[in-house]
């Protein structure tokens, strides 16, 4: 094969948009090579990235370490909160621009076993603070369907890239839903394991109690087939989970006949713009029409739940954080004229605002005299949020409803008021609380900007999630839709 | 030696926190190695570092050994224990937390019991132990000038440590340190602490108050530390209830602190009071689950406790005959029990024997060369062959204490030695009988007037024959030929 | 609860974060509206439950005592800003 035909296939409308199992089959039959595959993906970055920023790093492509994993040869790129030996690992931080991982993460390791291979780290909001991908040292990221709004965050560059097709799929972590909220910004499907079954380690800490790994890629197919590679026991991480991870492909095309989904009737509420909520409710009237049965669940309380995470991330948050004091890596202020200065000012000029604004949070929730009434107070009220969801799933199999109260807001909307922007979480906070694994799935559009559904499981019912939500994508095309920012582009190759 | 004494109407309250490493071969979060000595930084690893994105893994070796340590004391080993993080920051602290135990402590209670002074003024105290719990080591800083810079070497970051903290049931100095001297010799009794004070191993840190006598209200207490010897520990602790009564009694008084101990100048210094004292933000570690040991496991430790030091007193009185003195210099420390068990494996071994020699000359030669047991110069084979050698006769005391010396400087075998100094025991009946008969034909005066009742007279004999013998006679066969002879067989 | 430019100078103080006069004003009305929010968990409803730590009930595992680790200082090193005969370097510690 040529290099013009393999620009020519690379671009082709068809196989930017085709599935992994598609470009597996393309590779295995000889189409076109790995080489040739990220050859083309990379073209489409270097053309389509500099409007969208959701790449911090490029990594030039190596051989599949594999020629047998089941992603041998699909190009990825990685939330730049996981570490890969040997390239830049900055976490969205002034504190690690220059900071080059010396070992690799445990998701690293096992994407790299399976054969995927790494084209670029994406952009995030800092050290995985943020809803909208605006907190980053290397710069907003633009949303794909309308460059004027926020993508999400903080995995806002990996929802990004995906919903421009810049790659098949990217990893993103969540902690209070950075992984479906993005996705859900983006028209892309994401999904947040239970806590535990991705192993954490090299996987920088935002808040080590909720931070889970997970995958964003075009359909819930997609993400079956590479969280069963991410996923898994890591005796590195006390907190991973050690038990056998199903093949989530297999289960994919089960009917959900019969299946209970529970729907929360305090989210469908005034803080729900009407919109998102009729996109959400047509998504559930195509889970009935599959043959599911849905039922009303209780879901209060999500105040508490948010107040709770908006003390508990920042406590563990300014703990983890105070590694970063310019003594063994990363960014060092200039000639330090103590030790005080060094802390003071390597912390002040390393990390952004968002970042000390929750530092400073988390240390006054836990500082003395506060930590009954702030931390201990939280952790209660994160078992109260847990047993709500316990009680539901007595009466249903699955949650649905929506990621987000809004479609994607415009960019600096909220960056007047941090507190408001907090409650774009809403929906998905509580999952984090719980440790239960929530995908989102794209579910329409308002004004041109996507719209998605969230399917909530009990803990390590992923099989159940993505088979829901293939189900689901059987019937609607969604997440076939590519923004026209990258659909053109397909074409312009094509043409060129 | 010191004068110390506490002034009348004063009452000392003391507690000891004890920091012990524990020796595993890994740290207690990571799989470097814990040997000491290496280049700096050498067994550091990620983890050790802190890392972005590292995570800690608990090491079974260090909450097998933390058990064991509250087994021996006779504490509860909680079935449900957890870490916390203390956070502050500090060039030798990688996480700028130190991963420790505050709310559930692996060990809680248990008691320890010690004897000061000797004889008539020998006193037993029961010092309660509050608590013991598994914490990371951090790093050290090297204040040696990097163009006017400090280096950190995080080699240490991550052994594993156990804070023992007793309750403050200690009147005086010498209760501290028989209290701190059993500590000591528990864990190495155990085998989970190699003890040495010098290397940082083993720590001591004194929480010190006075009040006057009576009072039931607890002085303000001062923190001392870096105390790294026994010696240090008692003066250190003297050092601190002098200064605080002279405060007390000129109308002074006593500032919540900690001070740091300078062998040097003999004298505590401020380091930082309590209001410059970190807010450490405690809060259970993420990153790390609870810890669970079920009784099954507990057993099994059970199992392997070794004979403690207060056992191993108790059998050397009722199996050796020794005193309770004796018994408990010998036990004081595991490396001086194994010397002494050692020397009386031996076949037909004289335990008393061989308890005066370790409590003696041996321990006047470790004296004089400042040196520890393990390291005595005369292993414990050689001294059972020396003590042989006296039961069997060959050698007198004051021969085995040459044949001793010998041994301690220039090494080689007890009966090699003896050869070639020609210090062997003339034994021999006959040899004896030709020196007697020698010494009774030589002095016929004194033969006449010891047989006409000079009794005294004996020792005069006794004198010129070991004097014929240059010394090497055996004493009691001389007097027993002696004995015959004069009287006239 | 609301936090004073007081604690709020003793809070940035522990956290090692410079805290310029400029934007004290604005922090803490950020704070102060986090720590509003946080009155919701004043619900006796939390009085009885027990504080969960943990999303998942599971226990610690124990890895077993062994060296499993190399030395890889010149590699870990080498993102150190400042490093020297093998020791990282930071301005001089008075003890």
């Amino acid at each position: 094969m040529s290099t013009s035909d393999t620009q020519h296939r690379g671009g082709d409308a068809a196989l930017i948009n085709a599935s992994i199992a598609r470009l597996r089959d393309g590779l295995v039959a000889g189409e076109y090579t790995s080489a040739d595959l990220a050859a083309a993906f990379a073209q489409r970055i270097e053309t389509i990235d500099p409007s969208l920023n959701s790449l911090v790093s490029r990594v030039e492509p190596v051989e599949p370490a594999s020629s047998t994993g089941r992603l041998v040869g699909i190009p990825y790129v990685h939330k730049d909160i996981f570490c890969a030996k040997g390239t830049r690992t900055t976490c969205g931080s002034r504190m690690l621009a220059d900071w080059v991982a010396p070992y690799d993460s445990t998701v690293h390791e096992r994407l790299s076993r399976s054969g995927a291979v790494l084209l670029g780290k994406s952009n995030m909001d800092e050290f995985a603070m943020g809803s909208s991908n605006e907190n980053s040292y290397f710069g907003a990221v633009a949303n794909p369907w309308d460059v004027s709004a926020v993508p999400g965050g903080s995995s806002g560059g990996s929802a990004a890239a995906v919903g421009a097709r810049l790659v098949p799929f990217a990893t993103g972590t969540d902690t209070g839903g950075s992984i479906r909220q993005p996705a859900a910004f983006c028209g892309v499907t994401g999904i947040k394991p239970t806590y535990g079954r991705v192993s954490r380690y090299g996987m920088i800490a935002y808040a080590s109690s909720f931070d889970q790994g997970g995958v964003i890629a075009k359909s819930a197919e997609d993400c079956a087939l590479v969280l069963g590679e991410m996923a898994g026991f890591d005796e590195r991480d006390s907190t991973s989970a050690d038990r056998p991870v199903p093949d989530y492909v297999a289960g994919l095309d089960e009917s959900i006949r019969g299946l209970r989904v529970g729907i929360p009737k305090q989210w469908f509420s005034d803080a729900l713009d009407p919109a998102v909520g009729d996109a959400v409710s047509a998504a559930i009237d195509e889970l009935r029409a599959a043959g599911a049965e849905t039922v009303e669940v209780d879901l209060p309380d999500a105040d508490i739940a948010l107040a709770a995470y908006y003390l508990l991330a920042p406590a563990e948050a300014s703990s983890n954080l105070s590694r970063f004091d310019g003594v063994r890596f990363g960014y060092r202020c200039e000639d330090p004229k103590d030790l005080q200065d060094l802390y003071e000012r390597t912390r002040s000029e390393g990390f952004g605002s968002e970042v000390k604004r929750r530092i400073l949070v988390g240390t006054y929730a836990l500082s003395a005299g506060y930590y009954d009434a702030f931390y201990r107070r939280a952790q209660k009220a994160r078992r109260l949020v847990t047993d709500h969801f316990q009680r539901a799933f007595e009466q249903c199999d699955v949650i649905a409803g929506p990621v987000t109260p809004t479609p994607a807001f415009d960019r600096g909307a909220h960056s007047a008021d941090p507190a408001k922007m907090y409650l774009e979480d809403i929906f998905t906070i509580p999952v984090n609380l719980a440790g239960l694994p929530g995908m989102s799935v794209p579910a329409g559009f308002v004004e041109g900007r996507p719209v998605g559904l969230q399917l909530i499981g009990r803990h390590f019912d992923e099989a159940r999630l993505v088979n829901v939500a293939h189900q689901y994508q059987q019937r609607v095309d969604w997440h076939e839709r590519m923004p026209s920012l990258a659909a053109d582009s397909a074409n312009d190759n094509r043409e060129g | 030696m010191s004068q110390f004494a506490i002034p009348s109407g004063w009452e000392v309250v003391i507690g000891l926190e004890i920091h012990a490493q524990l020796a595993t071969r890994s740290k207690i979060f990571s799989g470097a190695s814990t040997a000491f000595g290496a280049e700096p930084n050498a067994q550091a690893c990620a983890v050790d570092l802190g890392l972005p994105g590292v995570l800690p893994v608990l090491n079974e070796g260090a909450v097998r050994m933390a058990s064991l340590f509250g087994l021996a004391i006779d504490a509860e080993i909680s079935r449900v224990s957890s870490f916390d993080r203390k956070n502050y920051f500090y060039p030798d602290l990688p996480k700028g937390y130190q991963t420790t135990q505050l709310a559930r402590p692996i060990v809680v209670g248990g008691s320890v019991t010690v004897t000061t002074g000797e004889g008539k003024k020998a006193g037993e105290h029961t010092i309660r132990v509050t608590r013991a719990h598994l914490e990371e080591d951090a790093g050290k800083s090297l204040h040696e000038d990097f163009h006017g810079m400090t280096g950190i070497d995080l080699n240490r970051a991550g052994t594993p440590l156990i804070e023992i903290v007793s309750e403050p049931d200690m009147r005086n100095p010498e209760q501290a340190v028989a209290y701190a001297r059993k500590v000591h010799a528990i864990v190495q009794y155990l085998g989970i602490c190699d003890g040495n004070m010098q290397e940082g191993s083993f720590r001591v840190d004194a929480n010190v108050s006075v009040r006057p006598e009576g009072d039931e209200k607890l002085g303000t207490r001062t923190e001392v530390k870096n105390v790294n010897s026994f010696r240090f520990l008692q003066r250190a602790i003297e050092f601190e209830i002098e200064r605080q009564i002279d405060l007390l009694e000129t109308g002074g008084e006593v500032v919540q602190a900690t001070r740091l101990y300078d062998p040097d100048r003999d004298e505590t210094r401020l380091m930082r009071t309590k209001e410059e004292a970190d807010d450490y933000r405690y809060f259970p570690c993420p990153d790390l689950l609870p810890v669970v040991v079920d009784d099954e496991t507990i057993e099994s430790w059970r199992a392997e406790l070794p004979e403690l030091p207060d056992a191993k007193a108790e059998r050397y009185q009722s199996e050796y005959g020794l005193s309770a003195y004796d018994a408990g210099v010998l036990t004081s420390s595991r490396a001086t029990a194994e010397y002494f068990e050692a020397v009386v494996a031996r076949e037909g071994a004289d335990a008393k024997l061989a308890a005066n020699w370790v409590m003696g000359e041996v321990a006047a030669l470790l004296n004089r060369l400042e040196c520890e047991i393990g390291a005595c110069p005369v292993p414990a084979d050689k001294l059972a062959d020396l003590l042989e050698r006296i039961a069997d006769g060959t050698l007198s005391n004051k021969l085995g204490r040459e044949v001793f010396e010998a041994l301690a400087e220039q090494g080689g075998s007890v009966d090699e030695i003896i050869e070639a100094r020609g210090l062997k025991q003339i034994s021999d009946t006959g040899a004896i009988e030709a020196m007697v008969d020698e010494v009774i034909a030589a002095n016929p005066g004194q033969v006449e007037a010891y047989r006409g009742g000079k009794d005294k007279l004996f020792g005069f004999f006794v004198g010129q024959v070991m004097k014929a013998a240059k010394g090497k006679a055996n004493p009691q066969a001389v007097n027993d030929v002696l004995k015959r002879r004069l009287a006239g067989d | 609860m609301s936090l004073t430019n007081d604690q709020l100078q003793t809070v940035a103080h522990l956290a090692r974060i410079a805290v310029e006069p400029e934007w004290t004003e604005a922090l803490r009305s950020d704070i102060n509206g986090i720590l509003d929010q946080a009155r919701r968990l004043d619900d006796p409803r939390l009085n009885d439950l027990e504080p969960m730590a943990h999303p998942l009930d599971q226990v610690q595992r124990l890895r077993p005592d062994s060296v499993t680790e190399t030395d890889q200082r010149e590699t870990l090193m080498d993102g150190a800003p400042a490093h020297e005969q093998g020791l990282f370097l930071v301005p001089k510690v008075i003890e």
